[in-house]
């Protein structure tokens, strides 16, 4: 079982994110609720979010398997 | 309905057809062995066989999505120019990858010149002492395994097998400084492999698409869209209204050639990167072809920055001096670290979705035990091609949200760095 250490990491890494981009997503539903007229603003927005949020994540996951 | 079905027909017996190679030439080429893996010694050499029955996904995902200096499209392989610069005064070599007289495997059954082919790619026999010229070495004499290295992790060394002795190879050089395992060695490969050919069909075809569209526009001034203009004029619009007038301001026409090139240029890498049975080139999910489109958009971004930027980054305004202190490295690093999950990102996303269409495929073989259960592999291949396509729809959409993330990223890095002064 070697190696099993950095793909705990790497899961731990995928939690984060997880939790991260499902706040977005639940924020950007509930914005769209409240202001549909702004979906297209939003949607740009929340993917934009959703991918720094992803960048952290892969930062992670790349560290777990180079280190 | 009817051409939904011929479409899975079609996919499931694609899917069969083309892993079909692996699993059954695997099978035959050790017909004197009862399964299980095992060490076949000649002379001094100790060539390690994998164990025919059983599938290792893992490696089966790296090998097909790795750059190859073939390109091969089902069985049929096309062999691309190799041109390879050995250091130490051996200078620049030009030839054919048809020379290795490459296996299903994509693993050279002949040496050039000392250079051999494993998985597809170019290796460099250490040893000068190695006959020149082309040599016969046979069927699996280029192989892998692992060295003990003293106080260290295991290596993977590729050797070769030729007259009863083992010659050690080395790695093509990279420039990452040992980073992810690579580093100088004793040659450097500037060959035009799958992923540049794939790179210059996909230059050439958008070239002449978006010149034929330019055109269009001219003949038909005033008149609605037609035929394909119809199909980039909506998405061209999108990405100048949504990504380039909100984040660039008034400057926008200036940076739109470039965040236009990105867009279309990644997303038709994307797209060609899934088509299946098509050489599965996989350039957008290759560290190195994203490093470079990161690092054009770090240069862009930071020669265009203003005063503002730099004095952003260097001495935070409207801040205590000590802390200053704290955020100037943090600032520093914030330059690079943008450009890095740029090119981490994008080649994160695509690598995934790949692996994860290879290993859903590789569920048949780990099922059917690589050819010796029959039944099984049938019975997964349904599964598995319903899983797959519904992973490369995914895949699609993947495809669009990259392209267009990068592009959003890239935007508002320079949207920020050529941002003018305003009063805090």
């Amino acid at each position: 079982m070697t190696g099993s250490l950095a793909a705990i990491g790497a899961g731990l890494a995928v939690i984060g994110a997880g939790i991260g981009i499902g706040n977005i997503g639940a924020n950007a539903m509930d914005a769209i609720a409240r202001q549909p007229e702004a979906v297209g603003d939003i949607r740009a927005n929340m993917i934009l979010m959703a991918a720094l949020v992803e960048g952290a994540a892969l930062i992670a996951i790349l560290l777990a398997f180079f280190v | 309905m009817r051409q939904f079905f011929s479409i899975l027909v079609c996919f499931f017996s694609f899917s069969f057809f083309a892993f079909g190679q692996d699993g059954h030439d695997d099978h035959s080429n050790d017909g004197n062995h009862e399964g299980g893996a095992y060490i076949e010694t000649i002379g001094e050499c100790h060539i390690p066989h994998d164990d025919p029955n059983v599938f290792n996904p893992g490696k089966t995902a790296f090998h097909h999505i790795s750059d190859q200096n073939v390109y091969s499209i089902g069985p049929l392989q096309i062999p691309l120019p190799c041109i390879l610069y050995g250091h130490g005064g051996k200078g620049l070599e030009m030839f054919s990858s048809s020379k290795f007289h490459a296996d299903y495997h994509g693993n050279g059954e002949y040496a050039y010149n000392q250079y051999v082919l494993f998985e597809g790619s170019v290796r460099r026999v250490q040893d000068p002492s190695f006959p020149k010229g082309a040599l016969e070495l046979g069927h699996h004499r280029v192989y892998g395994k692992d060295v003990k290295v003293e106080g260290a992790k295991d290596k993977f060394q590729i050797f070769v097998c030729y007259d009863g002795k083992e010659w050690a190879c080395d790695n093509k050089s990279t420039l990452d400084g040992g980073l992810f395992g690579g580093g100088m060695t004793s040659f450097t490969d500037f060959s035009l492999t799958k992923n540049v050919v794939t790179m210059l069909i996909i230059f050439i075809f958008l070239a002449w698409l978006f010149t034929k569209i330019a055109k269009m526009y001219k003949q038909r001034e005033g008149q609605a869209p037609t035929g394909i203009q119809g199909f980039i004029e909506p998405v061209f619009l999108f990405i100048q209204d949504e990504v380039a007038k909100p984040f660039l301001g008034h400057k926008w026409e200036k940076f739109l050639p470039l965040l236009m090139a990105l867009f279309f240029f990644i997303l038709a890498l994307n797209l060609f990167g899934q088509v299946p049975f098509f050489g599965g080139s996989n350039v957008t999910g290759n560290l190195s072809f994203t490093l470079v489109i990161a690092v054009i958009a770090f240069i862009i971004t930071n020669i265009n920055g203003n005063g503002h930027y730099w004095q952003h980054i260097f001495s935070m305004p409207g801040i205590p001096g000590w802390v200053k202190v704290i955020v100037t490295p943090v600032e520093i690093m914030g330059m690079f670290i943008k450009p890095l999950t740029l090119m981490l990102r994008l080649f994160g996303n695509i690598t995934a979705g790949h692996m994860v269409i290879v290993i859903f495929v590789g569920l048949i073989f780990i099922f059917g035990q690589n050819g010796a259960n029959p039944g099984a592999a049938w019975g997964t291949t349904i599964g598995s091609t319903l899983l797959t396509i519904f992973m490369m729809a995914i895949e699609l959409l993947v495809a669009f949200i990259q392209a267009f993330v990068f592009t959003i990223l890239t935007a508002s890095y320079i949207g920020a760095a050529t941002e003018e002064a305003h009063d805090h």
